[in-house]
């Protein structure tokens, strides 16, 4: 049974890859994330479920909680983000780069 | 007053009035000029005295002055100490070469009375007296090779003093140079020295005492260097070409660096290494021979010089050659006493010529200065009193001190050197009196631009007492004499022995011949314009080519490695070398650069490669325990 969790965690892990990496929306970008977040509690509380041991379902609560937390602190910079340049355009944000270029 | 005080004063005395006049000079602008001319003079008179007093005990007492001041460098067994030693070859040495350092720093006040730079001409002059001190009083040969390379300094200098005109800066760019040559050969002798000999001490006494332990060619080899240095030093063959360029400075340094004090170094050096050079007996013929060749060149090469100061160089060069042919015969107490009588005469000389360029407003074309006797009385007599010196007129000083020199040559049984010393000083004879009857007997007549100053006169008249004089201090047997000087110096001369009667007959036959001399020259110059028709175009007059032959063989080839060095060597090879990798790296980082673009999403990329490269590794690391 843990085997096909295991796939869907995959499965959800490798979308939010491909989301993270290929949108080029920050929010799109930041559900991406969430993605991989969530795909990696998914695999947690299987595990835990598997082994009889509940330390990482709370593990994965915490995760959650924290995530709750962090959705909060992405709003506030998508909005500041949005007031610097007028747009969420992640491409538009490469300030670390080589300017030379 | 104790005596390593006294030393210490005598040598410090100079070196801090130059720097007092230094820092004047440098943070005030308009200093009267006694201020400079008091501190010059006091620094300078000061160690004259005690120099007097030093070597008046030093003859009557044999009493040697020692000072220790410190140690310089030590290392385990090895220590260098920075000690002054007035034995009697150093008090000889300072005997002469103070007073006359002070009487030419009298003279200058008077020579560069109003120059603009008055205060910077003494911090030179003074500093120049302090390392020609450290020179002759050092103990051991490291402190004598640091006074050695200050007076170079100070001659460089003072030759390029009136940098302004570029010729000048060459001339004394050249004298630095070709010093530098003999230098290296100085130096390189001390240091085969410290291999050798070096565990034993470095200070004189330590050296001769180990003299022996040093096989016979390395010994050789170390004279050979130690000439050398002499060579740059004293200008002979083949190192001589800086001292007739070396004229381009004022003439007191002429007087004093490039006549009295400096360019006998060379000689003071050999005779101090005189246990040496009585072991390495082919150099010391050498010596006699370079001393000869140089003594006739540059006699010769003077008979058709029209520039005062330029006839009076190769003078100097030719003397400094007799003096070579006596230290090479073994003859050290005469070459060194006729080292004293030049320096008194050649001073004169040196001081007339000057009194006369300043008279007529930087003159020294004899030509253009024919018919001054009437104009400046006082140094026409003087200057014929230095030149039937230097012509060795009985009883002037320079008859006794070259007799003393031809009768060495004589007994030494090398008849060859004697002709050529007869030659060169029967030349000698001609030069100078073709130089004093143009300037003085003629049928023309100029009259002086500028009376000449009390200051300028004094101490010529002072030299011209010591060259009438000096010679009665080492009067040979001969006369009645006690060779005073000779035994005071107590130097390991060879025996030279010659017979009264010989001597007697060598002393009239050499008068003769330079009376003769005399009376042809002044058939031949006096009262008529032979001097205008010389030939400017011979190759006498033309110094026989020897700066261009060393412009084409040593400067044209140095120059041309110079620059294959600089152009293809540096600019081709390390700078392409170096400039073409830092491009390269730089290319390299442009191609890397366009990794880290700042887009977040590629980093992210990066990242998942990262790890997914890190879990292929772990994946076949742990495929054995999976």
């Amino acid at each position: 049974m843990v085997e096909k969790y295991m796939i869907l965690s995959i499965i959800l892990f490798s979308i939010g890859i491909v989301g993270l990496i290929s949108r080029r929306n920050i929010i799109v970008i930041y559900m991406s994330v969430e993605l991989l977040l969530n795909a990696v509690n998914l695999s947690l509380i299987a595990i835990s479920a598997d082994l009889g041991d509940s330390a990482a379902q709370v593990i994965s609560l915490i995760v959650i909680a924290i995530a709750a937390s962090e959705a909060a602190l992405f709003m506030s910079l998508f909005v500041v983000l949005f007031r610097s340049k007028g747009s969420l355009d992640a491409n538009v944000f490469d300030m670390l780069g080589d300017k030379n270029d | 007053m104790t005596n390593s005080s006294l030393l210490n004063i005598l040598l410090l005395s100079p070196l801090v009035s130059g720097t007092l006049i230094f820092l004047i000079n440098f943070f005030t602008k308009k200093t009267k000029q006694y201020i400079y001319t008091f501190l010059a003079l006091t620094g300078s008179g000061i160690s004259a005295i005690i120099a007097l007093y030093i070597s008046y005990n030093s003859y009557f007492n044999h009493k040697v002055f020692e000072s220790n001041l410190f140690t310089w460098i030590d290392i385990a067994d090895f220590t260098i100490e920075v000690g002054l030693k007035a034995d009697a070859l150093s008090s000889f040495m300072i005997l002469f070469v103070a007073p006359v350092s002070f009487l030419i720093h009298i003279y200058a006040t008077g020579y560069m009375d109003k120059d603009k730079s008055y205060g910077r001409f003494f911090i030179y002059f003074n500093y120049f007296i302090f390392f020609m001190f450290l020179l002759v009083l050092a103990d051991n040969p490291v402190m004598m090779y640091v006074g050695w390379e200050g007076v170079g300094l100070i001659s460089y200098v003072l030759v390029a003093f009136y940098f302004k005109d570029i010729e000048n800066t060459y001339a004394g760019n050249k004298a630095f140079i070709v010093n530098r040559i003999g230098d290296f050969g100085f130096l390189g002798a001390l240091m085969l020295i410290f291999i050798n000999i070096g565990s034993g001490g470095l200070s004189f006494e330590a050296i001769f005492l180990n003299l022996n332990s040093i096989d016979s060619a390395t010994l050789t080899l170390i004279a050979f260097l130690l000439f050398v240095g002499a060579m740059g030093k004293s200008a002979q063959i083949p190192l001589y070409i800086w001292l007739p360029d070396a004229m381009a400075g004022p003439t007191p340094v002429s007087a004093l660096i490039h006549a009295a004090t400096m360019v006998t170094g060379g000689i003071y050096m050999v005779s101090r290494f005189a246990p040496l050079y009585n072991i390495a007996v082919d150099i010391s013929l050498f010596i006699s021979y370079i001393g000869a060749f140089s003594a006739l060149l540059a006699a010769v090469i003077a008979t058709r010089q029209y520039d005062i100061k330029k006839i009076l160089a190769y003078s100097t060069m030719s003397q400094l050659g007799f003096m070579f042919m006596a230290l090479g015969v073994g003859a050290y107490s005469t070459a060194l006493f006729h080292m004293f009588t030049h320096a008194f005469f050649k001073g004169l000389l040196f001081m007339g010529a000057g009194a006369i360029i300043v008279a007529f407003h930087h003159k020294q074309d004899i030509r253009k200065l024919r018919g001054i006797r009437k104009a400046v009385p006082s140094i026409f007599i003087m200057m014929l009193i230095g030149t039937l010196t230097i012509t060795a007129i009985p009883p002037l000083s320079a008859f006794i001190s070259k007799d003393a020199i031809m009768s060495s040559l004589f007994a030494s049984g090398h008849y060859d050197i004697f002709a050529i010393a007869l030659i060169s000083s029967l030349l000698t004879v001609f030069y100078m009196f073709r130089m004093l009857f143009v300037l003085f007997y003629s049928n023309k007549s100029k009259k002086a631009e500028h009376p000449s100053a009390k200051s300028m006169i004094y101490p010529m008249a002072v030299l011209t007492v010591l060259s009438v004089f000096a010679g009665f201090l080492n009067l040979p047997e001969i006369f009645g004499g006690e060779a005073n000087i000779t035994t005071w110096l107590a130097l390991p001369n060879k025996t030279l022995f010659v017979s009264h009667t010989n001597e007697i007959i060598l002393m009239s036959i050499n008068t003769l011949l330079i009376l003769a001399v005399i009376v042809y020259t002044y058939k031949r110059y006096a009262y008529t314009d032979t001097i205008m028709k010389e030939s400017e175009t011979s190759i006498v007059a033309n110094k026989f080519y020897v700066d261009e032959i060393y412009n084409k063989i040593v400067v044209k080839p140095l120059y041309s490695l110079s620059f294959f060095f600089s152009n293809t060597i540096s600019k081709r090879l390390i700078d392409d070398l170096i400039l073409g990798s830092a491009f390269n790296f730089k290319k390299l980082g442009r191609v890397f650069a366009a990794l880290q673009n700042g887009n977040v999403r590629f980093y992210s990329l990066y990242m998942l490669l990262g790890v997914v490269v890190g879990f292929v590794y772990l994946f076949f690391l742990l495929k054995d325990v999976l």
